[in-house]
């Protein structure tokens, strides 16, 4: 293990644990704005407990995702050195507008909500509310204008050489609405209201199938079912737009997806399947033509393959596997979610929704997929970009600091694995604790015996 | 070189900056010394007490710290790869531990049992000391400059970090936000636990003071080229000259009981404090002790004119606009604590 692996193994492994919980954070504020937007409207009891519920298992969401998300700002530094200097006029920006205007909006009013019910009016509180979801989603534009120059690097120009070499920036707003940008924070934000709405969803099905708190929770579950629709159906269409933009921008990145190594050949696309580094071939089940067709709306038109790309110029045959991989997850789930959305929308309408016992124990566990399905999507969109961590400007193996010793990554990487194990595991039981206790009565704090059956969304 | 107010744009952020974290110190660090005294509160309730006297406002304070290592990414790259990577352990542990200040705060009135709580209030304590004393450590090293080579990689070990100045800097960090931390909780509470207070504050005054002074000499004696600018401009010495008569008054205030103008005090030392490191340090932010060619400085550490004007005209209108969101939320907590059914 070198100084250079263990910086990516950490760097990996802190930013995937984040990643957990600031999509859940901005899926939450939207359905909360949602809940408390409709106790404000009918002035009913029962929305005012699901939106009291609700900011409490934000907070602790919320907590974790500020504790891990800190973390993230200062690893660039420390790992990251060069990488640090060669962007900082560029992505420092980026970063910086974050906490000036996102993170500050979101921490600031997040006392209010959760401190401020008896101190400012319902109206103020709403408004509170409405900032926190706003500032999250604040947060993600920022940073995902951030990865995405890193992807699709634009309104810059290169200044220096060797170790003074830096990109600056040319013009601000190409640099924002860069190549893939708005493609990426679409996907990425419609991804979080999945994140957000299946957590309720899930919660939700639990407690009708228990049993409890039925009337708050055939409530909830209709709000969130409303998101997660709408969102899963827009995801087609985001997810759409993303991969247009790899094909255009990163077309050895999209060749990747699918595993495409034969620039005069026609792409098939995969339903499920295995690379073959060897003979740079897939086994699998696939639409012979088929991504062809997605980018060319024809099935017979060659798409640019990895072989047209220097080895030392994309992903190396190991990571190809891994990019193709979690692409087709994503994908997977994308279109589960999908179809488990419609259906349950479907029985709604027929007015059977909550009629169908397995389909409730479906949702109950569907917290996991979009969970999976962003954290996979990333890692094909990070993977994928590999061996460069600016696309086509500076290599991953350039970016690190030069004083760094392997022992000093040890250290750290041992750390953060056994704090963050830690802190999974008390955000686990905490989130089960709070989910088995459930919405209560705005003025009563006993605890239903109920509440200490199991949970089968945490056992 | 561009120039605003008759000052070039590198050194306008050197002052954003600056400012951003006095902010930043001057809010996280009343958190931090409540942190750091939490343990000398014996009773359950006086803890739950101390703890939500800055519940709703801790978060939004540690902003500042996001808003100041961005700016410092955005404004002066060279300076955040080049710290961070050199006191790269130091910066590790900071980040776990404030991991474990923000868990102990957010979980330990989420059980009921007695070594629950227990465990999360040393965790809180614990983490809070390490935090201040790291944040000291930083800074010493700051002032005395690190070994840097020609491509800002550095060339000391770990130990080096922990030289007598640096440690001397830390506990006078912690000692400061102690007092601040103090002071703030006395503000926020009444009985029998504003009584308990109000001694604590004369004690951690007094630490501070001593630790101050201390500081102060060892500055004068070992590190000459932090008195180099107030020699050259004589006008300077108005900063250390407020900084003594804004401790002078903090004393004066808590022997009138009058803690709202002790705290305004002690914030306004906490941010003579860091200007006072500023302008000795100034045009240079990282002294390198392997070559002074090396020191990197507000202008060979910046980024381009067109960046800081862009970050200048984020300043411009976010500061303000944190300002007023971040007054009206202690305005909805201003008073004493009183303990609901939302609280900790």
């Amino acid at each position: 293990m070198n100084t250079e692996i263990l910086s990516r193994i950490q760097f990996a492994f802190t930013i995937a644990f984040h990643y957990i919980y600031p999509p859940l954070s901005i899926g939450l504020g939207v359905v909360l704005v949602i809940m408390e937007g409709m106790y404000l409207r009918t002035g009913k009891q029962i929305y005012e407990q699901m939106t009291r519920f609700w900011i409490k298992i934000f907070a602790l969401i919320f907590g974790i995702g500020v504790a891990t998300g800190i973390v993230m700002e200062f690893e660039f530094g420390t790992n990251w050195a060069v990488y640090s200097r060669y962007v900082g006029d560029i992505f420092g920006s980026a970063l910086a507008a974050e906490g000036i205007f996102a993170f500050a909006l979101e921490s600031g009013f997040l006392g209010i909500l959760l401190f401020g019910w008896n101190r400012v009016s319902p109206r103020v509180h709403f408004f509170s509310t409405i900032m926190v979801a706003l500032g999250s989603m604040f947060s993600a534009i920022w940073i995902v204008v951030a990865n995405s120059w890193q992807q699709t690097p634009a309104g810059y120009r290169i200044e220096g050489e060797g170790m003074k070499a830096r990109a600056v920036i040319t013009d601000f707003w190409e640099m924002v609405f860069n190549p893939s940008s708005v493609d990426r924070l679409s996907h990425v934000i419609i991804g979080s209201f999945l994140a957000g709405s299946f957590l309720v969803l899930s919660v939700n099905a639990y407690y009708i199938l228990r049993q409890r708190h039925l009337e708050i929770a055939k409530a909830s579950f209709k709000i969130a079912l409303t998101v997660a629709t709408v969102a899963s159906l827009m995801q087609l269409f985001t997810g759409h737009r993303s991969a247009d933009g790899v094909a255009k921008h990163q077309p050895a990145k999209l060749a990747a997806f699918e595993g495409h190594y034969d620039s005069s050949a026609v792409a098939d696309m995969y339903l499920i399947g295995w690379t073959n580094a060897d003979k740079r071939e897939i086994t699998g089940l696939k639409i012979p033509g088929g991504l062809s067709f997605l980018l060319h709306q024809d099935f017979t038109t060659p798409v640019k393959g990895l072989n047209a790309f220097p080895k030392e110029d994309r992903p190396s045959s190991r990571a190809v596997n891994v990019v193709f991989q979690t692409y087709h997850l994503m994908v997977a789930i994308g279109m589960a979610l999908i179809g488990l959305s419609l259906l349950a929308v479907f029985l709604w309408w027929k007015g059977k929704l909550f009629e169908q016992k397995w389909l409730l124990q479906l949702f109950a566990w569907s917290v996991l997929l979009p969970q999976i399905a962003n954290q996979v999507g990333w890692y094909s969109a990070e993977i994928g970009r590999q061996p460069w961590v600016v696309y086509g400007l500076l290599r991953t193996s350039d970016a690190l600091s030069q004083s760094l010793k392997t022992e000093q990554v040890l250290f750290s990487l041992i750390m953060f694995t056994l704090v963050y194990a830690l802190l999974f595991a008390l955000f686990l039981y905490l989130l089960n604790k709070k989910i088995k206790h459930g919405p209560v009565d705005t003025h009563s704090e006993t605890i239903p015996d109920s509440s200490k059956r199991d949970n089968p969304i945490l056992n | 070189m561009e120039t605003i107010h008759g000052l070039d744009l590198p050194t306008w952020w050197f002052l954003v900056i600056g400012a951003v974290f006095s902010g930043y110190a001057i809010l996280d660090g009343f958190d931090l010394g409540a942190g750091a005294l939490h343990l000398f509160f014996k009773k359950e309730e006086s803890r739950r007490i101390a703890l939500n006297a800055i519940g709703p406002v801790w978060d939004g304070n540690e902003v500042w710290l996001v808003i100041g290592g961005g700016a410092l990414f955005a404004g002066f790259p060279v300076v955040y790869a080049t710290i961070l990577s050199a006191l790269y352990e130091l910066f590790m542990v900071f980040l776990v531990m404030l991991i474990f200040r923000a868990i102990s705060i957010e979980f330990r009135s989420k059980e009921p049992m007695f070594w629950w709580r227990r465990l999360w209030d040393i965790s809180y304590s614990v983490s809070s000391i390490l935090l201040a004393l790291a944040l000291g450590l930083v800074l010493g090293n700051v002032i005395q400059g690190i070994a840097i080579d020609k491509n800002y990689a550095y060339q000391g070990t770990l130990l080096d970090l922990f030289n007598p100045y640096a440690l001397l800097v830390a506990v006078t960090t912690l000692s400061l936000f102690m007092m601040h931390g103090a002071i703030y909780l006395v503000m926020k509470t009444e009985n029998r636990l504003y009584a308990k207070l109000t001694i604590l504050v004369k004690n951690t005054t007094i630490f501070f003071v001593l630790m101050f002074a201390i500081t102060s000499l060892a500055t004068l004696l070992y590190i000459p080229h932090m008195i180099t600018r107030y020699k050259e401009v004589p006008y300077m010495f108005a900063f250390p000259v407020l900084a003594i008569l804004a401790v002078a008054n903090i004393t004066r205030q808590i022997a009138y009981r009058k803690y709202f103008f002790a705290f305004l005090s002690s914030a306004f030392v906490t941010a003579m404090l860091i200007i006072l490191v500023a302008v000795g340090l100034f045009p240079n932010i990282i002294l390198s002790t392997i070559d002074p060619d090396l020191h990197i400085t507000v202008y060979n550490g910046s980024s381009t004119e067109k960046s800081l004007k862009i970050m200048l005209t984020f300043a411009a209108i976010g500061v303000p606009l944190v300002g007023v969101y971040t007054s009206f939320v202690f305005w909805t907590f201003r008073g004493k604590v009183k303990l609901d059914e939302t609280s900790y």
